[in-house]
């Protein structure tokens, strides 16, 4: 470590410490910018005149030549270790932008496609009795049905747990809960429907399906996302609560119900939202237990049920006579998916900034 | 001023008082909480459970008994091959690009907009699976063959580029780049949360004896997350190698085992070959694919118990 010569910077106290490095200007605030653009046209100009230009290419190219060029830049006016930094930075921004241009490409598809198929036969009408055609209604019942159930299943099992672990718990049994919970979230959801069809064929026999089959499949994946939200926000209901409510003589029980689950009910309401739109749109398990059916079936204790996921699935992989429509319409299934995970996010999340109890 | 006696205990006293009531509540409200507990745990001992028996009969069966003629472990071979090669790829993509936009989220971001960027993608991680795959085979796909003909054409000596590129756009590398889009997210949420724990001092420090941004970023941020993103991307592998839909709908499957990432014949993932063959499949057909899920849950097991492994080493330090 030698100390920098304090000769330059005694006589130059407004130049910046960067001096010692060579350069020490500063580039104008709009550099980066400007560097991307200014890359982004070349490049675009270059492919022009070489007759191969594609939106795609001048952007990677683009990207690339502009963390050249910031570097270059910076380099000649503010110095190697600024330039670094800028060049760092510069990719960093790039590579985040490469990373959202899927999400902008898949939305944008799922609209434009969707769109085509989306219209009042499809929510109105089932695939029964039509060669080709129809619409995608039993799947939405069947979607809601079976969603709805697995609802029903987790939420009380995944939240009695967590408040098993956050409230009561201690020694093996909550030590393995922790555990089998992380083991959980990792099963992969094809598993999940494998063995929930192992279950039911050990009752029913071989080739059984049925929608609350499909439901359990979805319970062993969205159980493990209850109970690790509902865990998050119990653990932040401050203990003075739980104690001055000791104090008043309360109850344990009482004290949980009335004090801990109310401070925290805004977060559970989104986890478990949130846990909802992960499962929503499940398509592996359902396509091993509720199978492929085209008329609409409202029992989910008796024979197959369509739903949405497996709809869209089927629609691409065995198209009728017209196969464009069927791909509209496994795109417009898709659509739907998609706008009902967006609402559950948004919503959930509207719910957690509107109700959320102030804890100070 | 009456005397208190603060020995007495309170609860007792209370629940003496209003006849042992409020005690049954207490008990059964615990009872229905360790019973909830003892439920997961017999879940997932049932999963196994029910995995091992009905694949059971597969694995013991003779090549002769079996569907396709060849022993359970022929056949398991090239799709647990498939399924690591495709998830061991997707990861290989993710990662650095995770990084990146955690990185870019937490430190280059400005504080305003970095919210809404975070939401933008945790997005992407609620996007279903099979959306992704009608993505990766109508839009990806056909947008990657140029790409892979140009691959095939300047770097066709490398084994893994050695084509015939294919036409269609259904192969391996195109479910990595798509697999690599799906656990992007779970990769960079780690990665985010950890990067925006570092401790303040620690980069402020750097930056006090001059450090560039990048330079604070190296010697402190990353150095502090490592472990953290290390675990992350074993996560998000756990989650490539169990993908089903977007795989069996974008790969074009032939069998074999091969590293050739950009021709059309692929080798399939456990995942996919059971959703692609269990519909048409009965009797001891269905008992194959259930133990080829055994194997891919114990892969995935594998997987994630490595991942908390590294996390809890790094809590002890």
């Amino acid at each position: 470590m030698t100390p920098p010569p304090d000769t330059g910077l005694a006589a130059a106290p407004e130049r910046s410490i960067f001096a010692q490095e060579g350069g020490g200007g500063a580039l104008p605030g709009w550099a980066p910018y400007g560097a991307f653009v200014g890359a982004l046209v070349f490049a675009g100009a270059v492919e022009a005149a070489l007759g191969w230009f594609t939106i795609a290419l001048m952007l990677v190219f683009g990207a690339l030549l502009s963390i050249v060029a910031i570097y270059a830049w910076s380099r000649t006016v503010e110095g190697r270790r600024r330039a670094k930094d800028r060049a760092i930075t510069m990719a960093i921004a790039t590579a985040f932008g490469a990373s959202m241009a899927p999400l902008i490409s898949l939305l944008y598809e799922v609209i434009k496609r969707g769109a085509r198929g989306i219209n009042w036969e499809f929510f109105t009408t089932t695939g029964r009795g039509v060669v080709s055609g129809g619409g995608a209604q039993h799947a939405i019942v069947g979607t809601l049905i079976i969603t709805g159930c697995a609802v029903v299943i987790s939420v009380p099992i995944g939240l009695m747990a967590a408040i098993y672990m956050n409230e009561y718990g201690r020694g093996p049994l909550r030590r393995a809960l922790t555990f089998f919970v992380d083991v959980m979230t990792g099963i992969p959801s094809i598993v999940a429907g494998l063995f929930a069809y192992a279950l039911f064929e050990l009752f029913f026999g071989p080739g059984i399906q049925m929608g609350i089959m499909g439901s359990i499949a979805l319970s062993v994946l969205m159980i493990p996302i209850v109970i690790r939200a509902a865990e998050e926000v119990l653990k932040i209901v401050p203990d003075h609560l739980r104690e001055a409510s000791y104090a008043l003589g309360t109850p344990k029980w009482k004290t949980i119900t009335k004090v801990v689950l109310p401070t925290s009910f805004a977060g559970l309401v989104t986890g478990v939202m949130l846990a909802t739109a992960r499962i929503v749109g499940e398509t592996a398990p359902l396509l091993v237990t509720t199978g492929v059916v085209s008329s609409l079936n409202t029992n989910p204790f008796q024979g197959r049920m369509q739903n949405l996921a497996v709809y869209a699935y089927n629609e691409y992989r065995s198209p009728g006579v017209m196969k464009q429509a069927s791909y509209d319409r496994a795109w417009a299934a898709a659509l739907v998916l998609i706008a009902i995970v967006m609402i559950l996010n948004v919503i959930a999340r509207l719910v957690y900034r509107r109700y959320k109890t102030e804890i100070r | 001023m009456a005397h208190f006696d603060t020995t007495t205990n309170a609860g007792q006293l209370l629940a003496a008082a209003s006849g042992g009531r409020r005690r049954r509540g207490d008990r059964i409200f615990s009872n229905a909480a360790v019973i909830a507990a003892v439920t997961i745990l017999a879940l997932l001992a049932g999963v196994a459970i029910f995995l091992v028996t009905e694949g059971f009969p597969a694995i013991t069966a003779s090549a002769a008994e079996l569907p396709k003629g060849e022993s359970f472990l022929d056949y398991v071979a090239p799709l647990a091959f498939g399924t690591c090669l495709a998830g061991v790829l997707a990861m290989i993509i993710a990662v650095p690009l995770a990084v990146a936009v955690a990185l870019f989220i937490t430190h280059i971001a400005p504080p305003r907009i970095a919210l809404t960027l975070g939401f933008f993608v945790d997005l992407l991680a609620a996007i279903p699976s099979i959306i992704y795959g009608l993505w990766g085979i109508f839009v990806l796909g056909p947008a990657a063959v140029p790409a892979m003909k140009w691959l095939e054409a300047k770097l066709g000596f490398l084994p893994i580029f050695a084509g015939p590129a294919s036409i269609t756009g259904r192969t391996m590398l195109v479910v990595g780049l798509v697999l690599a889009v799906m656990i992007l997210p779970i990769i960079s949420a780690v990665a985010r949360e950890v990067f925006a724990q570092t401790p303040r001092k620690l980069q402020e420090g750097a930056q006090a004896l001059g450090a560039t941004r990048w330079e604070m970023i190296r010697t402190t941020v990353l150095p502090f997350g490592r472990s953290s993103v290390i675990s992350g991307a074993m996560l998000g592998l756990g989650r490539a190698l169990g993908e089903t839909m977007a795989v069996a709908i974008i790969l074009s499957v032939s069998g074999g085992v091969t590293f050739n990432l950009i021709s059309q014949a692929n080798p399939s993932t456990i995942a996919a070959n059971i959703a692609l063959n269990f519909p048409e499949s009965s009797g001891l057909a269905i008992n194959l694919l259930i133990a080829t899920g055994l194997v891919l849950f114990v892969i995935t097991l594998a997987t994630n118990f490595f991942a908390r492994w590294i996390i809890a080493r790094s809590e002890v330090r």
